[in-house]
């Protein structure tokens, strides 16, 4: 009865293409965003903000942009912290050159340069296919991450060989930076990231999305009837780029505060892949799930064992983390290849008919 | 052999127009093996045009020339008047040619409505952007061509089947499906590899009724690759014989069943 659908007929194939054709989903997504604009900001406190409202966000982002690339165009990469890295540095350096620059602009230009890197890397993807094109990219992680670090001019010749965010405001209001106050800075992520995802969605349910779909089901059927793999490929690796580099500024920008060249490492590249994977590759919904979860389960695990009176080492906490996780990927990849976003949509079918299963 | 140089009447009335493609001198080789030895047939526009042969006999690679996916080693290919320089598969696609496979080339992860959807992204032209917003051009070519799809949803009587991913559907309706993407394309010309194989009587006498239905409705030219001699005599307006690469019979189907090197063919006499 919760997710009733009869009596909704559709009349019209644009009602059919509508976003929410279920009303439920609407109703849903409603008391959702009710939540992420209004009820979390206001309950949520400094730890809350900073361990689970902005990050979720912003690794859900990137797994977005992952997504795209793995989940929809079929192309697997594992250069993604890489590419955030490219977003991070660009916007630094964006922002240092012309600090009259409004931050949030620097953040959403940023990803362009990313979105240029990553068609650069994706051109051996018109060549190779699958294993090979991983390690392709598992190449441009390496020498990304090298770059970060020997080409001086990109973190402004510090001692350190780190980036510090400076505070920067718009109309007076710190958005980054030490001074940027966590909640100013969550409603930036939370609208930049809810932006992004309403255009990913509508790229991945329009022609652009099935031209990769078709691309990842089967490239030369999909060459066979029209499709440049060119284009869909390189397609793929851009706008997924451009994501994910906004991802990494955000990463930085509004989260970390500063960054050393081993933060875009490969464990940042697994870290979203697997957030991808757990959630469901091919989904956009999915992302946020994985990261909730992969987020959320450390915070959990720390907390856990204090309230139930335990104790346990942090670096206890540590282990146990990575043996869910690793777990977790081996069910998922064994049992339900499609995530999290598979058993959700389970769920919903099952609510649809609930409770007259016939 | 019958004189088709000005077209010509069918024997159930249809009037069969000037050469739509036309193959010339083709040879294709793959290292020591000749897949195809100097063969030369066209097709007609509104016409069912067959190539039959046994096994290995070349078709699928002749169908494969076709589409841009092999380059032949000799020879030209002439399509609507003009010859046909060397090409990438999915121009040859956006040029009005699409095809089903011999071995079903479903996107497996698509619902039937998306895989039927892709058969007319040749005709989507909206920008990233427009795309991005769901808004302008990009949200009015979906409707518009949404409702193209549904009606061949509806031609090949595929309602009930719309949003099932195609991974779940049995051997015959894939072929259907296929079908429909190829169909939705809207095409000049219509490259069917062995439409019917594998399918039951009953799937078979539907396929057929498609097949002339599509032929009969759009007039769209259709060359087809079928092994089943029965069904290549119903369907089809003039049938190509290949055997080892060679053509070894051209005409219509009354006169390809009389001549002697196709009956030696089939019987597999003598090569
Ligand atoms: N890509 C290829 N590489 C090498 N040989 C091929 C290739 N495609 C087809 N052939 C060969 O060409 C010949 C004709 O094959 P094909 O066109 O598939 O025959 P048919 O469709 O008539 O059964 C066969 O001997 C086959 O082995
Ligand atoms: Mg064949």
């Amino acid at each position: 009865m919760l997710y009733r659908t009869a009596g909704q007929f559709k009349t019209s194939y644009e009602a059919d293409q509508a976003l929410f054709p279920v009303k439920q989903d609407a109703f849903l997504l409603g008391i959702i965003m009710l939540f992420a604009l209004v009820i979390f900001p206001l309950t949520a406190s400094e730890f809350a903000f900073q361990t689970m409202l902005i990050p979720v966000m912003i690794y859900a982002l990137a797994a977005l942009g992952l997504n795209i690339l793995t989940g929809f165009a079929g192309q697997l990469s594992l250069g993604t912290g890489a590419f955030m890295g490219v977003g991070a540095y660009a916007c630094y350096k964006m922002v240092t050159l012309m600090p009259w620059m409004n931050p949030i602009v620097a953040i959403l230009l940023s990803g362009f340069f990313s979105a240029g890197v990553g068609v650069m890397f994706g051109i051996p993807s018109l060549r190779i296919k699958g294993f090979y094109l991983a390690i392709a990219t598992l190449a441009a992680q390496f020498f990304l991450v090298w770059l970060f670090e020997k080409w001086a001019w990109l973190y402004n010749y510090n001692a350190s060989g780190a980036i510090q965010v400076p505070n920067l405001d718009i109309f007076g209001v710190y958005v980054t930076g030490p001074q940027a106050d966590s909640m100013v800075q969550y409603y930036v992520v939370l609208g930049i990231v809810a932006l992004m995802t309403m255009l990913c969605i509508n790229l991945t349910r329009g022609t652009l999305g099935r031209t990769w779909k078709a691309t990842r089901d089967m490239d030369i059927a999909a060459e066979l009837i029209g499709i440049n793999l060119m284009k869909s490929k390189l397609t793929a690796f851009a706008i997924s780029s451009y994501i994910v580099g906004v991802a990494g500024a955000l990463y930085v920008f509004m989260w970390k505060g500063a960054a050393e060249p081993n933060l875009f490492d490969i464990p940042l590249s697994f870290q979203v892949l697997f957030i991808a994977i757990i959630g469901g590759l091919g989904s956009v919904l999915g992302n946020y799930l994985g990261a909730i979860l992969i987020v959320g389960l450390p915070v959990v695990l720390n907390l856990l064992p204090g309230a139930l009176g335990l104790s346990i080492s942090s670096a206890m906490v540590e282990h146990l983390n990575i043996m869910i996780v690793g777990s977790l990927i081996v069910f998922f990849l064994i049992v339900e290849p499609h995530g999290l976003n598979q058993l959700w949509r389970l769920i919903r079918e099952k609510l649809i008919i609930w409770p007259f299963p016939h | 052999m019958l004189d088709t140089s000005e077209g010509y009447v069918t024997e159930d009335g249809r009037q069969i127009g000037g050469v739509l493609m036309e193959m010339r001198d083709i040879t294709l080789k793959f290292g020591g093996v000749t897949a195809i030895n100097d063969i030369s047939f066209d097709i007609r526009e509104g016409e069912i045009r067959a190539i039959i042969g046994p096994n290995g006999a070349g078709k699928s690679s002749m169908l494969n020339i076709i589409s841009g996916f092999y380059t032949p080693t000799i020879g030209e290919l002439w399509y609507k008047g003009a010859k046909r320089p060397p090409m990438k598969p999915f121009e040859v696609a956006r040029m009005g040619v699409a095809r089903t496979f011999q071995n079903i080339a479903l996107f497996e992860g698509m619902s039937v409505l998306d895989n039927v959807m892709t058969g007319r992204l040749t005709h989507m032209k909206a920008g990233v952007f427009s795309q991005a917003l769901w808004w302008g051009k990009a949200r009015d070519e979906e409707i518009a061509n949404r409702e193209k799809v549904e009606k061949v949803i509806d031609f090949l009587e595929i309602q009930n089947i719309r949003k099932t991913p195609v991974g779940r559907l049995p051997y015959g309706l894939k072929k259907r499906v296929e079908l429909a993407r190829a169909l939705a394309a809207e095409p000049s010309i219509l490259l069917l590899d062995e439409p019917m194989a594998g399918m039951n009587v009953e799937e078979k006498e539907d396929m057929s009724r498609f097949i002339l239905d599509v032929n009969d409705e759009f007039g769209t030219t259709i060359a087809l690759i079928e092994h089943d001699m029965g069904v290549v005599m119903d369907l089809s307006d003039r049938v190509v014989v290949m055997d080892y690469g060679k053509k070894i019979g051209d005409g219509t189907p009354d006169e390809v069943r009389g001549n002697q090197d196709v009956i030696d063919a089939y019987l597999g006499v003598s090569h």
